[in-house]
């Protein structure tokens, strides 16, 4: 009788579901489904609006900006012609003429043209709107201003359509890296009719977004949407390249548990995984050819608070730096491929090698940490490590707390909160050692070293040279790539002698990939434009 | 009873006023506010935010900008997911929480009164020893474990059943069903035994018997009305901590349920989803404690003259 | 009768009940084990071999050691302090306001009654996570905190089974006798109430206190509770779980830890349980 009652549950359970019965990445083979692990539930999918990864996933397949991402590895070029299908550079690296494929199209059939690009920028600068991240576009004559309120007349920013193709660009300084910034989707277009339809230029909540209503021109457009569940993009018949898109459908999942996204994986519901439960990671590069680690352009470092009593001596400073055993924890600790950061800019990015050191010599430590003053007599009071919750800071904290404590016989105290709460304190300062973790935007190694400059506001460590500041504002204005890397060198040095920061690790991206999944090549700043990708069984 | 009941549903309105406002408050003193990102904004983009967001006046002022929205029946919009309003997202993930609860309730109540009640009437029996220890194990396995154990077996090594999804493959509300339920119907099992215990050694039982009644109608007709009264006590609360405790179970089997909203807008510091999701679920649990009242009064008539 | 011959019937009862005392001998010996664990264990807890990383047990490390290369045989034993101290305390403290709330409100009744429960109302409504952020952040890392805030959840459920009980009692014959002989009120809960309810406050109690051991695990990942690298039975539970595929002794043997500990607990409680029961010694 017991197992009869338990079962009628379960019938009713079995009747009340869905009746297809293979596994998705199998059916997607046959139907060029693409399943794609993406994090989190996105913000939204407004490219003026949203930050984050997950949103930056979905947004490749929607729209579209003057640039791509090079999808070869091995092209240092970085980007390759998007919207716009080519365009010519002044001399003096300051303006930009974009031509417009022609047949660039939104989704609704309409053309994509040039003042769809000023219009869309003038969205983006519009204060009101209370996009995160304008400063993208600070780089155009007058975008400050504008946004700032200094300047109240758009017609005076540097962007223009010359024709219904043609979009003119001026620079306040040559920027070598503004290509790069072309594909971030800060700088992507909208369709400005369908958005007005729905609010003013600045309306955040506007239900433009919705399936049914989103407009815009990328290979793909929005099917359906149904929150913390999927979204689901098809192929944009109106795309200019739809000839060579061969994906049908992305089903993005919001998998905010990385278990149970491996899980998902593994029981072949997705052929992409947004990342890795990181103790599996050293037993999969043994046996799992579905893993995948690639190179991103990342930095896992702490944040010294250098305005604190005692950690406003560089020595200390120092002292800290020299005893972590960076070779350790990524061989013993993290396991996953990373590399030992010696810089604060990740190595080899776009050809940048900067040849600073940070040694791991604990008797040298032992010295500064006396030269400072401490010693058995006058012992290093208790230090602080801050991080938010999160296994793999927690177990890192760990091996850096015991390193500290026997190389330089310090008493370190883990002190975990929840992110916002440790985004508060770092913040307001009020931290000692505090972990953290800085990916590119773009790929140049100024969206590292402008980080450290005084009054940026994610500087955070109270730290303040203005030699350094002068070197890397110096460097924007230079158009000579190989000069410009000189200045930064010698910034980057500057940064690692008062060690603001201590680096750690460079980042990896690790993640698991179907063998079905073709044209999906390693990117550093982990992009990959879903117009190349196709699935194929071998 | 049915006065009772108004009463009561009367009584909701402070118990949820209360809720909201200290919550309220609450949430204004906890640190950190909903646009703070590792990639810091600006000043100026902040004061936009804030202003877009009316957070720039007083606490004072919000609150009762809140509450008579409130009042209005408007839960406001979500600060974390820009275009979505409180209300909608709620809307959207009630059905599939309430679904996952009514078969883990379902199951609970089926396999814990059941073992519970046969383990009472067979007590110190394997009957009895078999149900309990199956219990215990069940109260020892956290939720947060049985799920990955369940879907390693059935998912993945024998590949019944998918590993994840609600609605999406054949068979996905299986496991989660089980694993919500499993936990509870441990708890059941336990409180109905020793519900079940406490009332056999009453008079009333033993006069009952002593009439010559069959031990079924015994059990049925007397014994389970009192013997239950724990398990309904219980089940009050649990309905409703199983609505919002489902977080754990949504999060492993990646379920689109309301309980994700819940626990992530308070990480997030979506203010609005906050309040929203916590007076909702307030009042599902005065909801529930009611009817949970009401169905001790019904079981237990000799009470009822007391109320 | 008097209290005297009442406790040495129930110690004399529970003396005969075999399972009940193999439990409470496995609960005595848990705690001294716990007590004596700086002595007894073969590492410090927090000492990591990090090129030794995660292996399995061996002679070196009877029960093998977690990812960062430290011994779990003595995290179990240092573990063992914090849970059995969380486990009994919070479970305690529960146990205290939870009664008392309930039978005050069930006996007493009426208007009292009404709001006393929907004090309990408003309390089950509050979003916990946001509690417990508040309480981090303003008294940062405490156990005694880690007690109060598990005791200030818990004590909800217990006070809704007491009073539902209380108020099933409070019309039975035998307490309305007592009413009207006119027995005070602190010896009709003593003597009548308390007695009668022993049963489902045994049951819930030990239904309470694995329920704790596990929040505790969980708050202080959250970092409210103990701290790193201190370990406890529910933060070494919680790390087996995440990597029960790839080391899966991490997960079983604090499993197997804490499983034998509530069995040893529910046998101790349940004998417990019939042996201060008024109605067995009928029988």
């Amino acid at each position: 009788m017991k197992n009869k009652l338990y079962l009628i549950p379960l019938i009713f359970i079995f009747v009340t579901s869905c009746s297809e019965s293979i596994n998705p990445v199998d059916s997607g083979l046959e139907n060029q489904i693409y399943h794609h692990g993406n994090g989190s539930e996105p913000q939204g999918i407004d490219p003026h609006i949203v930050t984050g990864v997950p949103e930056h996933h979905i947004l490749i397949s929607l729209c579209e900006g003057l640039t791509i991402p090079n999808p070869n590895p091995n092209d240092m070029n970085g980007y390759m012609a998007g919207t716009a299908e080519s365009w010519t550079i002044s001399d003096d690296g300051k303006e930009y003429i974009f031509n417009i494929n022609k047949n660039a199209k939104w989704s609704n059939g309409e053309p994509v043209t040039a003042d769809d690009f000023v219009w869309s920028w003038k969205r983006i600068l519009t204060a009101s709107l209370g996009s995160q991240y304008p400063d993208m576009l600070y780089y155009l004559v007058g975008a400050y201003e504008y946004h700032n309120g200094l300047i109240a007349d758009f017609d005076q920013v540097g962007v223009k359509s010359v024709d219904k193709h043609t979009l003119k660009v001026n620079l306040k300084n040559p920027t070598p890296f503004f290509l790069g910034l072309l594909s971030h989707y800060s700088t992507w277009p909208v369709h400005k009719d369908t958005v007005l339809k729905f609010g003013d230029i600045d309306d955040r909540n506007g239900e433009w977004t919705r399936p049914g209503n989103f407009v815009c021109n990328g290979p793909f457009q929005l099917k359906t949407w149904e929150l913390n569940n999927k979204i689901v993009v098809e192929k944009n018949p109106h795309y200019y390249d739809a000839s060579i898109v061969r994906l049908n459908e992305i089903h993005y999942y919001p998998v905010s548990n990385v278990m149970t996204e491996d899980r998902m994986f593994r029981a072949g519901q997705l052929h992409l995984t947004s990342t890795l439960p990181s103790q599996k990671c050293p037993i999969y590069i043994e046996e799992n050819p579905n893993l995948r680690i690639d190179p991103y352009m990342g930095t896992y470092f702490y944040r010294i608070n250098t305005e604190n009593e005692v950690l406003k001596d560089v020595k200390v400073r120092k002292a800290l730096a020299y005893s972590i055993d960076r070779q350790l924890l990524v061989d013993k600790v993290t396991k996953c491929g990373q590399i030992p950061a010696y810089s604060f800019t990740p190595p080899g990015s776009n050809g940048y090698q900067p040849n600073t050191e940070i040694p791991f010599d604990p008797i040298l430590a032992k010295l500064l940490l006396e030269e400072a003053g401490f010693s058995e007599q006058n012992p290093f009071p208790k230090l602080e490590i801050l991080f938010n919750t999160n296994e793999d800071h927690r177990k890192l904290a760990l091996a850096v707390q015991q390193m500290w404590q026997i190389n330089l016989g310090i008493e370190v105290e883990l002190v975990n909160q929840d992110w916002k709460v440790y985004l508060n304190r770092e913040m307001i300062g009020d931290f000692q050692i505090s972990r953290a973790g800085w990916i590119g935007d773009y790929e140049d190694p100024n969206t590292f070293l402008d980080l450290m400059r005084p009054n940026r506001g994610n500087n955070k460590t109270g730290w303040e040279n203005m030699e350094y500041d002068a070197l890397v504002e110096k460097a924007n204005t230079i158009n000579n790539q190989a000069e410009r890397y000189e200045l930064l060198y010698q910034a980057e040095k500057i940064l690692i002698e008062n060690m603001p920061v201590i680096p750690l690790y460079t980042y990896v991206r690790a993640y698991q990939l179907s063998p079905d999944v073709k044209g999906f090549s390693p990117h550093i700043l982990d992009h990959h434009h879903p117009k190349f990708i196709y699935l194929e069984r071998d | 009873m049915i006065s009772i009941f108004f009463k009561r549903i009367l009584l909701a309105i402070p118990v949820l006023f209360a809720v909201a406002s200290i919550t309220f408050f609450l949430i204004k003193i906890a640190p950190g506010g909903p646009f703070d990102a590792d990639r810091a904004v600006s000043p100026q983009v902040l004061k936009n935010l804030n202003e877009t967001y009316n957070l720039d006046a007083s606490n004072w002022e919000q609150y009762l900008d809140y509450m008579s929205g409130l009042m209005q029946g408007d839960l406001g919009p979500s600060f974390r997911f820009p275009g979505r309003s409180v209300t909608e997202m709620i809307a959207t993930g009630l059905p599939v929480t309430f679904e996952l609860a009514f078969y883990a309730i379902l199951i609970a109540l089926l396999m814990g009164v059941f073992s519970g009640v046969l383990a009472a009437l067979k007590r110190n029996t394997v009957l009895d020893f078999i149900p309990m220890a199956i219990a215990m194990i069940g109260i020892c396995v956290p939720t947060f474990l049985m799920g990955p154990l369940l879907v390693l077996i059935f998912g993945i090594n024998l590949e019944l059943l998918p590993v994840s999804g609600w609605g999406q493959l054949p068979g996905d509300k299986i496991l989660p069903s089980i694993t919500l339920g499993f936990a509870y119907a441990a708890y059941i099992a336990r409180l109905s035994r020793g519900g079940m215990l406490e009332v056999l050694n009453q008079d009333f039982i033993r006069t009952a018997r002593a009439k010559g009644l069959t031990e079924r109608m015994v059990v049925i007709k007397h014994a389970m009305q009192g013997g239950l009264i724990p398990v309904v006590s219980f089940l009050g609360p649990a309905i409703a901590g199983l609505l919002a405790g489902s977080f754990v179970v949504e999060t492993i089997f990646q379920i689109p349920g309301l309980g994700r909203f819940y626990v992530e807008a308070a990480f997030n510091r979506d203010y609005t989803m906050i309040l929203g999701t916590t007076i909702f679920f307030s009042a599902m649990i005065v909801f529930f404690n009611l009817m949970s009242d009401l169905a001790a009064l019904w079981l237990n008539p000799r009470s009822r003259d007391a109320s | 009768m008097n209290n005297n011959s009442l406790w040495s019937d129930a110690i004399y009862r529970l003396s005969r009940n075999k399972a009940a005392m193999l439990g409470g001998l496995i609960l005595i010996m848990l705690i001294i084990l716990a007590a004596l664990a700086p002595w007894i264990a073969p590492y410090s807890y927090s000492f990591q071999d990090l090129n030794l990383g995660a292996s399995p047990p061996s002679a070196d490390h009877l029960l093998g050691t977690d990812i960062l290369g430290r011994d779990l045989l003595s995290r179990i034993l240092y573990g063992a302090r914090i849970s059995l101290l969380v486990g009994f305390v919070a479970t305690g403290v529960a146990l205290v306001i939870g009664v008392t709330w309930g039978i005050v409100a069930g006996y007493i009744g009426g208007r009292v009654d009404s709001i006393m429960m929907r004090i309990v109302d408003v309390l089950y409504g509050l979003p916990f996570i946001i509690f417990i952020i508040l309480l981090m952040v303003i008294f940062g890392r405490n156990l005694w905190l880690l007690f109060g805030a598990i005791g200030a959840v818990e004590w909800l459920t217990m006070a809704r089974i007491v009073r539902g009980q209380v108020i099933g009692l409070k019309n039975q014959e035998f307490v309305m006798a007592a009413r009207a002989m006119g027995v005070s009120n602190l010896s009709m809960f003593r003597k009548h109430l308390l007695p009668n309810i022993l049963g489902p406050i045994a049951v819930y109690a030990t239904l309470t206190i694995p329920q704790v051991m596990l929040l505790e695990g969980f708050l202080s990942f959250l970092g409210l509770g103990i701290q790193p690298p201190m370990s406890s039975w529910g933060t070494l539970i919680k790390d087996g779980v995440e990597s029960m595929e790839e080391y899966s002794w991490l997960l079983i043997y604090p499993g197997i830890t804490f499983t034998i500990t509530l069995f040893a607990l529910n046998f101790f409680g349940d004998g417990l349980r019939d042996a201060l029961d008024p109605k067995t010694s009928d029988n």
